[in-house]
């Protein structure tokens, strides 16, 4: 018993997909958009510290903030060595240009006021959820892993940030009028969390990964339930969704985002902290 | 040492003592813990609720110049580590005000004392974090002074207070660790992270020992504090006893105190060092520091422009009871 935990320490569980060379390209972008999603939103989270509406606030948000860099250490941990070029999940994070991110813009957008974030946090927390619940059934060991320790904490999220939009949105005037005003804003950013295109194809013909427009149905059907009791409406369907992330086309906001994460690797490079 | 400068009542001798007032002493120096509910004087109940609140309101403010360093970590290890890090003070904050609660004041009330000003809070955290090695300065420094005197008051007298201690303890040696971790990897860096380092140590020397507060020859609200083993140590033993401790591990780590004149002291077996510059320490208590009005003025923006979420959060709670009401009446 002990030898084998031992074992599973020091040596990453066999994974023959990790050196596929023929699929490395469309894994290390799979990868790499897992990872920066859980960054950019980590990061847009933590922006929080100190300044969140209740005690108990700042604790959550820090926390989530927490799992969701720990997540982008494992997401992009795997990317580097997928990727087989020497770049680890810092040189990753830190030595990218926006051009080469692949996170949703959902991530990327500012944080608003609570009721914003709040909303954010929630359409990205009942897809994510759905993803790695389907991930911990995934062809490739190494992902199977990495979303069997990811989906107990994203579990918790989309429960915290469920319930809030419950409360907030059958709460006070003012806070239905703001959880409303949250879901208006951030509705053209949905369609971008179901697009599927040749990457996911790979992905799922190799059984690692879901078609995520194959999630929609599911995601409408807790989003619907969590509206309802939160006496908020969904929005029709949107005219012009906002696309891109994926292949690296981003909001104005990234850039921001990238120069200030990156400010001491790029002035100081090859420096170790 | 978030408590600094606490208003304590006037010393009684036992002479002047009430038999409650005799009795209650007498459980303290037996070294009985007080519990929320018991007997205590007016003024036990009033300096403690001063000294958990200004040490509670240092915890929630002390999030802030640590925070202005989350997204710009350099390495996704150190953003972790900083994130637990300041999600641990919040949660000191929450215990603290807990134990504050159990002497009858309010979350709320500590508040708004705060965003009033009529309460303080440590004065370090006025001071700027302006390089990556002050997230390993005030670790080292600031959690440093912070245990020496946290330590002792794990005996205090009163519970709730003395059980936050024990489990706030546990978190802090462990951030002062990773703090002096920061401070290995800076001082053997490149000569831009030793500036950095030596830059990081030099702004934080002085307001670090001001941690500890003024002299006791001048305090004059330590005596029945320490009566009433609400204050375990002098302001002076404790900050000896820093100096003592810090200096070696600053010449571990290559880097010069900013003192001219310290020096051991062979006869009293600690060093001589130079006093901080009282004058500053008084201006930054009266709100005249670098980020006073800052720090102070992101914590009541927090507040106000979180009013109408936690109303938001009271009124479902109502409808929710109510809710719950009417069912239970439909179902009889």
């Amino acid at each position: 018993m002990n030898k084998t935990t031992e074992q599973d320490v020091s040596n990453p569980v066999e994974d023959a997909f990790v050196a596929d060379a023929a699929l490395a390209p469309a894994f290390f972008a799979w990868l790499c958009r897992m990872g920066d999603n859980a960054l950019i939103l980590g990061h847009r989270v933590s922006e929080w510290c100190g300044h969140a509406p209740a005690l108990e606030e700042d604790i959550a948000m820090a926390n989530t903030a927490l799992d969701l860099i720990g997540h982008t250490q494992m997401w992009l941990g795997l990317a580097g060595e997928v990727e087989d070029k020497g770049r680890d999940a810092d040189a990753l994070a830190y030595l990218r240009d926006a051009l080469q991110f692949r996170n949703l813009l959902l991530c990327e957008l500012p944080n608003g006021d609570m009721g914003l974030t709040l909303m954010r946090q929630f359409l990205f927390d009942a897809r994510h959820h759905l993803m790695l619940e389907w991930l911990t059934r995934s062809a490739s060991p190494r992902v199977a892993e990495i979303a069997a320790k990811a989906v107990k904490e994203a579990s918790y999220h989309l429960e915290r940030s469920s319930d809030l939009v419950v409360r907030l949105g059958d709460g006070t005037e003012e806070s239905h009028r703001r959880m409303q005003a949250a879901v208006e804003q951030l509705w053209p950013y949905v369609d971008e969390m179901f697009v599927t295109d040749a990457v996911d194809d790979a992905m799922a013909a190799a059984e690692i990964a879901p078609r995520p427009c194959d999630l929609r149905k599911e995601w409408d059907e807790t989003v619907r339930s969590v509206f309802a009791e939160a006496t908020l409406d969904v929005p029709g369907a949107v005219g012009f969704a906002q696309t891109g992330g994926n292949l690296g086309r981003h909001t104005e906001h990234l850039g921001y985002i990238l120069a200030e994460m990156q400010f001491l690797q790029r002035a100081y490079p090859g420096a170790s902290w | 040492m978030y408590a600094q400068m606490v208003k304590s009542e006037g010393m009684k001798s036992r002479d002047e003592m009430s038999p409650e007032e005799l009795a209650f002493q007498d459980r303290i120096d037996r070294g009985e813990k007080i519990e929320p509910k018991e007997w205590m004087p007016e003024g036990y109940r009033k300096t403690l609720i001063r000294q958990i609140g200004q040490h509670a309101h240092s915890e929630i403010v002390g999030q802030l110049p640590e925070g202005n360093w989350i997204t710009r970590a350099p390495t996704l290890e150190r953003k972790a580590i900083l994130l637990a890090k300041v999600q641990d003070e919040a949660g000191h904050g929450l215990y603290l005000y807990s134990a504050a609660e159990t002497l009858g004041v309010s979350r709320d009330d500590l508040m708004e004392k705060l965003h009033s000003g009529a309460m303080k809070y440590s004065s370090i955290f006025n001071y700027p974090t302006l390089n990556w090695a002050d997230m390993g300065a005030v670790g080292w420094l600031v959690d440093g002074a912070a245990i020496m005197n946290q330590v002792p008051l794990q005996r205090t007298s009163y519970g709730p207070y003395s059980r936050a201690m024990i489990r706030i303890c546990k978190e802090e040696s462990f951030h002062q660790r990773q703090g002096y971790a920061i401070m290995m990897k800076m001082a053997a860096g490149t000569p831009a992270q030793k500036e950095m380092a030596q830059d990081a140590l030099n702004r934080f020397w002085y307001p670090s020992l001001m941690m500890f507060g003024p002299s006791d020859a001048e305090s004059v609200h330590s005596a029945q504090s320490m009566a009433w083993k609400i204050k375990i140590n002098t302001n002076d033993e404790l900050r000896q006893k820093f100096v003592d401790q810090t200096v070696p591990q600053a010449h571990y780590l290559g880097l010069s105190i900013p003192d001219e004149n310290l020096r051991w002291n062979e006869e009293k077996g600690g060093y001589d060092f130079s006093e901080p510059d009282w004058s500053e320490f008084f201006e930054v208590i009266k709100g005249n520091g670098p980020c006073n009005r800052e720090r102070l003025g992101a914590r009541v923006k927090a507040w106000d422009d979180g009013e109408w979420f936690r109303e938001g959060l009271y009124a479902h709670a109502e409808k929710a009871a109510h809710r719950r009401m009417a069912a239970t009446t439909a179902a009889e």
